[in-house]
């Protein structure tokens, strides 16, 4: 089967796509955007999480088909040209990277948080918040801390900035 | 195996009807996950359907609203729309939601894929049951709706004949304070090892009762029912606290409904106990709330 959508702004195609071939494996595998991570296949670890029509998906999920005609935004599609958004900036500089497998899913997933909070004139989500939206997202690395550190960094600087 | 995307409800139905070894597909949370096994060293033989109706971009699945005095909830909406719209409502259901897996998966699993899968840890499950709630089963020129009471048949098995589509879930006008309750190992992303769902119906003098993952199916707990019902026959005036006596005798007899079995989540033992700590715990707080005039016909 062919299916047709748009990935970060840019109409894509793929084409003999397996009927239950999965989203993540037409952006790594077709379209060469291997910036959403494949570790599960099940929804457990949230490392493949992109935007599809604007809502946090784990891509693993998604059958390839049922991207047609929409609209995904994965890591690649967060900065703009060379510069990077205000959540990756903040991941580098509170250094919440460690091998950096989860690092992609967890910035998309903490993109939509400050989104649908501080991006929309709402506070900076407390702990409790930045947890339940993260939650999904596994990392087996860093022991989270750096990683709350990075989110409550680029809510500052987003809160500061509105 | 093919990938079908009907233009319409009504081809849906049409597809389902011709293609019974067709699997329909939702969010994909529990499809998605067996197809992505299949091809996987570590996966079941592959037993692929033989194509995948997608009903994800129908409109019909996706809406809720009235329908004489009931709420009918569409089969596709997603657990992130029940917890931000329907909380009032139903809130047991929109408890049970927001328990469910992670925002991801919140954002693609539905009510319609709980009840397609027909899992026993099925968090949907129990609020159904405790609601009275009636599924809408669709095939080519007939509509039926089925009590929840009467879905579940057997582990993975239910009323869903193989040329219908589960539409939509009919829930009844909301009688009085639902509570829901889990229990799991994390608060995020855990399959139930056990859960609880109750329901005053103050007007009524009834009560509504449904156990999650302890059981073939889900379960009500009818001599918990029975018990309470009686029980509350004369307290729904006074609205004074219930005796413990009372909470703990629910418990018990809410565990011996549970009919559980040991497996890597929990053993049957610890299952029918803390199904009997989750039915004390709802009835009080579902009784406080009733006290404190929060259910709707207070």
């Amino acid at each position: 089967m062919r299916v047709s959508f748009e990935v970060n702004g840019r109409p894509v195609r793929a084409d003999d796509v397996w009927a239950g071939e999965s989203l993540l494996y037409v952006l790594r595998e077709r379209l060469g955007l291997p910036g959403s991570k494949n570790a599960c296949e099940q929804g457990e670890c949230g490392s493949c999480t992109v935007y599809l029509d604007g809502e946090t998906v784990c891509a693993c999920l998604v059958a390839a088909g049922q991207a047609e005609g929409r609209s995904v935004r994965t890591v690649e599609g967060l900065a703009d040209g060379e510069a990077l958004d205000p959540v990756q900036s903040a991941f580098v500089d509170a250094g919440a990277v460690q091998c950096g497998f989860c690092t992609p899913g967890l910035l998309v997933q903490t993109h939509d948080l400050l989104r649908r909070t501080v991006g929309a004139g709402g506070q900076p989500p407390g702990d409790d918040e930045v947890r339940e939206a993260l939650a999904g997202n596994l990392c087996r690395c860093t022991g989270y801390e750096q990683i709350l550190a990075a989110v409550r960094l680029a809510a500052e600087r987003a809160g500061g900035a509105a | 195996m093919e990938f079908l995307r009907p233009a319409d409800w009504d081809e849906a139905l049409a597809m389902r009807a011709e293609l019974p070894g067709a699997r329909p597909l939702m969010g994909g949370t529990d499809v998605m996950v067996e197809l992505n096994a299949s091809g996987s060293e570590f996966g079941r033989p592959a037993e692929l359907p033989e194509a995948l109706i997608d009903l994800s971009g129908l409109p019909e699945p996706r809406g809720h609203g009235p329908d004489g005095g009931w709420l009918r909830l569409g089969a596709g909406v997603p657990y992130t729309r029940i917890v931000a719209e329907l909380a009032a409502r139903a809130p047991a259901l929109a408890a049970a939601a927001r328990t469910i897996g992670s925002p991801q998966i919140r954002n693609r699993g539905t009510v319609g894929g709980n009840l397609g899968a027909a899992s026993p840890a099925g968090d949907a499950h129990p609020p159904l049951l405790a609601t009275d709630a009636q599924v809408e089963l669709a095939s080519r020129g007939e509509v039926r709706r089925v009590p929840a009471r009467d879905f579940y048949l057997a582990p993975r098995r239910t009323e869903l004949r193989p040329d219908e589509l589960i539409a939509a879930v009919l829930l009844p006008p909301a009688a009085g304070p639902q509570r829901f309750a889990k229990v799991g190992t994390r608060n995020a992303m855990v399959i139930a090892v056990c859960s609880f769902a109750i329901e005053l119906r103050p007007a009524l003098g009834e009560v509504g009762t449904g156990i999650g993952s302890a059981g073939p199916v889900p379960l009500r707990a009818h001599e918990a029912e029975d018990f309470l019902r009686a029980e509350l026959a004369d307290r729904w005036e006074a609205r004074r606290p219930l005796p413990e006596a009372v909470e703990r005798r629910f418990g018990e007899l809410a565990a011996r409904a549970a009919r559980p079995i040991d497996d890597v989540r929990g053993s049957a033992a610890y299952r029918r106990h803390a199904v009997g700590v989750l039915a004390r715990r709802t009835l009080r707080w579902a009784w406080e709330d009733y006290r404190k005039g929060a259910d709707p016909c207070g």
